[in-house]
């Protein structure tokens, strides 16, 4: 059986310097994946390969599908997102001046076509299927806690919540693999065991596969079924998180020579 | 659907009352052939700035050449009711205007837009320059001197139904999904194209829209003043078009109408100070702008579905 | 080939003077980012400045010249002060708007105040005529070029080796970290006001012994092309504005001199779109990408 998502030898140069070099990594269906490293290892710039945001300079991204595969490699953000593949930012990126409401509904945008003609001069079909977008996206607010906000601007959220909406927005794109971005960062342990639980669930009842970029050694030991440790750019160990954890060179890296 | 359908209704009511308001006054003559003149003015402003408002407010384009695609509008009708000197001949010659000035905005839109900022400001300024020099130098076109005796076909009514109409299509636009994603991309391409906003296409949607109804408006113009020269569409009416829409409200659809009204009103009375007009003109703009940074209404639209609620809501509360 | 020195001597003279504009252009750019639509007119009051002492006060060129930069410079800082500083924390296009207000007023206010008429503006120093080579070139042409060089060198010297130009630059990188450090924000800004302004007072000057004619609205078309070769070069860049003043000096020349003249301004913008689509922050801007 072929893998979900299958990384062959991905390269990213930014003029001399060699930000991923060599990354091979797969993702199955269903599956929790961690993605770890010091800072600077190159794991967002990974994220940014993988969805699209930057070109890879070479190497292959290949996602599996029920009709065959796709490759993703040098196609734009906005068709890997169609095709299945979402992500939020380790810098929050929510559409600030707009609704709560609206950052879903935009995450729905390719899903739900109206042609022109009937948008502009407001035909039944237009307010039929308006209501319909609107009802799902209100569906999936309300599984995150969020039906009280819907109104609310983006940028007036408190912290945590604001990151929590950018999960329900990648996931209003209807993904089959989504991306995390340090999803706990900036968050108090209480909010961090919340996290967790919501990942858990996200996983559980929309039957994806994450991959997620997090510091948090608690919350990836507790999550993950597997993990990739990048380390200037290029793989340093794979393996479940007791292998990580008992590898040495997982060790050097996070803790120094000396160690 | 119901209550869509009621609010809809309220705009339909406010839109024919207006038109009857103003057929009255015109009857009693408390609008008298310069009043009137003035509001066919503020009527062709308020199409050109709402298109503006489209692209740069709501879709965040910093667009500095809407004066070119007035110019496409204008000369198709002049040029065409010239021949075709029937009513027929000017609705056909809006269509041509807004066919041409579609064409024109993919040429301009698809390189330009991805310039940011000011950069886009200037190529769009540039862009909109060349199709005025052309205008200039053709045969067609009556070079430098315009044209002259265009016959009107456009009257008071007809300028008044254009303003709805456009008006409605670009509100409806705004409102609908994509309007949502032409926000998204003002407020963060990235994040817009990685929800599977196709960010160059809206792009290209809004300055296109915003250009057709430039065009209805120079056409408009071309019928109504039956002269035109194509110093008329220079960087000056780009940028007086842009000044409606900031001092309306960047993103707000109910400030370009107050801001076109305030303008055109203003610009009447100031005839009466002869020299002087041009000079108090540009203190008030100056002084707004200081003292109301973010224009009159800033982004406040003006919305029946909230004034409803808002009295649903009253009423709760009292009961 | 001698039509074609003559040709770059023609563009350069004309191109020094875009070039002087767009220094002003693009400082005030680069350190606010606002793109200071009365600047055409301060060239403009220059200009009336240098007409004005030379008849009534007999000055001679040097010190006309010198003197309507203080001009420049003092109307620079004036306007800055009262227009502009209370919008620093504004929307951008605000700003823009209430500079084009300030456009309109220097433009009908000098109007309203002198007329609107075209002035012959005194021919203090005699044309000569010099041919060298078959080129004709004249005093005046040299003095421009002279001038507007010895300018820009002076301006160059200013802000790469002077306390107040390493403010400047400070500044046009990041204010919040620039006031940080002690650097006196309102002061910098104000200094390069009133160093852009005081290049266009000269400008007003030189244009005027070139052209031979001064009026309120000669200001705005020059304007916009100096702002268009401060785009082409980048904006924000020093030596970027002198390089797209002399582009588009010698660019309207040769387009003139081929017999084009009526497509002169719809070549100018053309090849600055293409530079764009090429260099999307102009030939010496520097194209900084997002992070994610």
């Amino acid at each position: 059986m072929s893998k979900l998502l299958q990384v062959e030898n991905l390269v990213k140069n930014f003029g001399g310097l060699t930000a991923v070099s060599n990354v091979s990594m797969h993702l199955d269906n269903n599956e929790l994946v961690a993605l770890i490293g010091p800072n600077g290892a190159g794991k967002t710039t990974l994220f940014n390969l993988l969805t699209g945001v930057i070109p890879a300079s070479s190497g292959s991204i290949v996602l599996s599908g029920e009709n065959g595969t796709y490759p993703l490699n040098g196609k734009p953000a906005y068709k890997i997102a169609d095709m299945g593949l979402s992500r939020t930012f380790q810098n929050i990126r929510l559409f600030k001046n707009l609704s709560v409401l609206d950052n879903v509904l935009i995450a729905m945008t390719s899903k739900f076509k109206e042609g022109f003609i009937p948008t502009i001069f407001r035909f039944p079909s237009y307010y039929k299927t308006e209501a319909r977008l609107v009802a799902e996206a209100k569906k999936l607010l309300a599984i995150f806690e969020l039906t009280d906000d819907v109104d609310v601007l983006a940028k007036n959220l408190p912290y945590g919540t604001q990151r929590r909406l950018e999960i329900v927005r990648a996931l209003a794109t209807k993904p089959q693999i989504l991306f995390l971005d340090e999803p706990a960062a900036g968050m108090n342990p209480e909010e961090t065991a919340n996290l967790t639980q919501l990942i858990l669930k996200v996983q559980h009842s929309f039957h994806i596969t994450i991959l997620l970029i997090e510091h948090d050694m608690s919350l990836v030991m507790n999550l993950a079924q597997r993990i990739y440790v990048l380390d200037h750019g290029s793989l340093l160990a794979q393996g479940t998180p007791d292998e990580i954890q008992a590898n040495p060179a997982v060790i050097k890296a996070y803790l120094g020579e000396e160690a | 659907m119901k209550a869509n359908f009621k609010y809809n209704l309220v705009w339909l009511i406010i839109m024919v009352a207006g038109f009857y308001l103003m057929n009255t006054l015109i009857l009693v003559g408390v609008i008298d052939s310069f009043i009137e003149n003035m509001l066919v003015t503020i009527g062709i402003n308020i199409i050109l700035a709402t298109g503006l408002n489209l692209i740069i407010g709501f879709a965040g384009q910093f667009s500095l050449g809407h004066a070119g695609f007035m110019a496409i509008g204008a000369y198709a009708t002049a040029i065409v009711t010239q021949t075709a000197s029937t009513p027929g001949g000017f609705y056909a010659s809006i269509f041509i205007g807004i066919v041409i000035s579609i064409v024109a905005a993919l040429i301009v839109g698809v390189p330009t837009l991805r310039l940011r900022g000011d950069y886009l400001a200037i190529a769009t300024m540039g862009a909109s320059e060349i199709i005025r020099i052309l205008i200039n130098n053709m045969k067609i076109t009556g070079g430098a001197a315009g044209m002259f005796n265009i016959p009107q076909f456009a009257d008071w009514p007809t300028v008044y139904i254009m303003v709805c109409v456009t008006t409605i299509i670009i509100v409806n636009f705004i409102h609908s999904r994509a309007g949502r994603a032409v926000k998204s991309v003002r407020e963060d391409e990235i994040a817009a194209e990685a929800m599977g906003i196709n960010v160059t296409k809206w792009k290209l949607a809004a300055f296109v829209l915003g250009a057709s109804t430039a065009a209805v408006a120079g056409s408009l113009h071309a019928s109504y003043l039956q002269t035109i020269a194509p110093n008329d569409f220079g960087i000056m009416e780009s940028i007086s078009i842009l000044i409606i829409v900031v001092l309306g409200g960047v993103g707000s659809i109910t400030g370009t109408f107050v801001a076109a009204v305030v303008l055109g009103v203003l610009d009447t009375v100031l005839q009466n100070f002869g020299a002087l007009r041009m000079v108090i003109y540009a203190a008030a703009l100056i002084l707004i702008m200081i003292f109301k940074p973010s224009g009159l209404l800033g982004t406040w639209e003006l919305s029946i579905k909230k004034i409803f609620s808002r009295s649903k809501r009253k009423e709760r509360v009292e009961s | 080939m001698e039509t074609f020195f003559q040709q770059i001597i023609n563009g350069l003279s004309l191109g020094s003077i875009y070039a002087l504009l767009a220094l002003g252009y693009t400082m005030v750019y680069g350190i606010i980012k606002l793109i200071n639509f009365a600047h055409g007119d301060i060239y403009m009051l220059g200009a009336f400045w240098g007409y004005y002492v030379i008849n009534v006060w007999h000055f001679n060129f040097i010190s006309a010249l010198l003197s309507a930069m203080l001009v420049g410079a003092a109307s620079g800082v004036i306007i800055e002060y009262f227009a502009y500083r209370p919008l620093r924390h504004s929307p951008r296009i605000t700003a823009l708007i209430t500079a084009i207000g300030v456009s309109f007023l220097l433009e009908n206010g000098m109007s309203y105040l002198f007329s609107s008429n075209t002035r012959d503006f005194p021919q203090i120093i005699k044309q000569v005529n010099y041919h060298i080579g078959g080129v004709l070139i004249s005093n005046i042409q040299i003095l421009i070029l002279v001038t507007a060089c010895v300018l820009m060198v002076l301006l160059q010297l200013i802000i790469k080796k002077t306390k107040m130009g390493r403010a400047m630059r400070a500044v046009s990188v990041d204010p919040d970290a620039a006031e940080l450090v002690g650097i006196n924000i309102n002061w910098t800004i104000s200094f390069t006001f009133a160093l852009g302004s005081a290049l266009a007072g000269a400008a007003g000057v030189l244009i005027g012994l070139y052209y031979n004619s001064i009026d309120p609205l000669m200001g705005m078309t020059p304007g916009i092309k100096a702002f268009v070769a401060a785009v082409l070069g980048g904006i924000g860049s020093v030596p970027g504005a002198s390089v797209g003043g002399f582009i588009i000096g010698i660019l309207e020349t040769f387009v003139q001199s081929i017999g084009l003249s009526a497509y002169k301004d719809a070549v100018v913008y053309f090849v600055l779109i293409v530079i764009l689509l090429i260099l999307p922050a102009g030939i010496f801007g520097k194209n900084t990408k997002e992070k994610v």
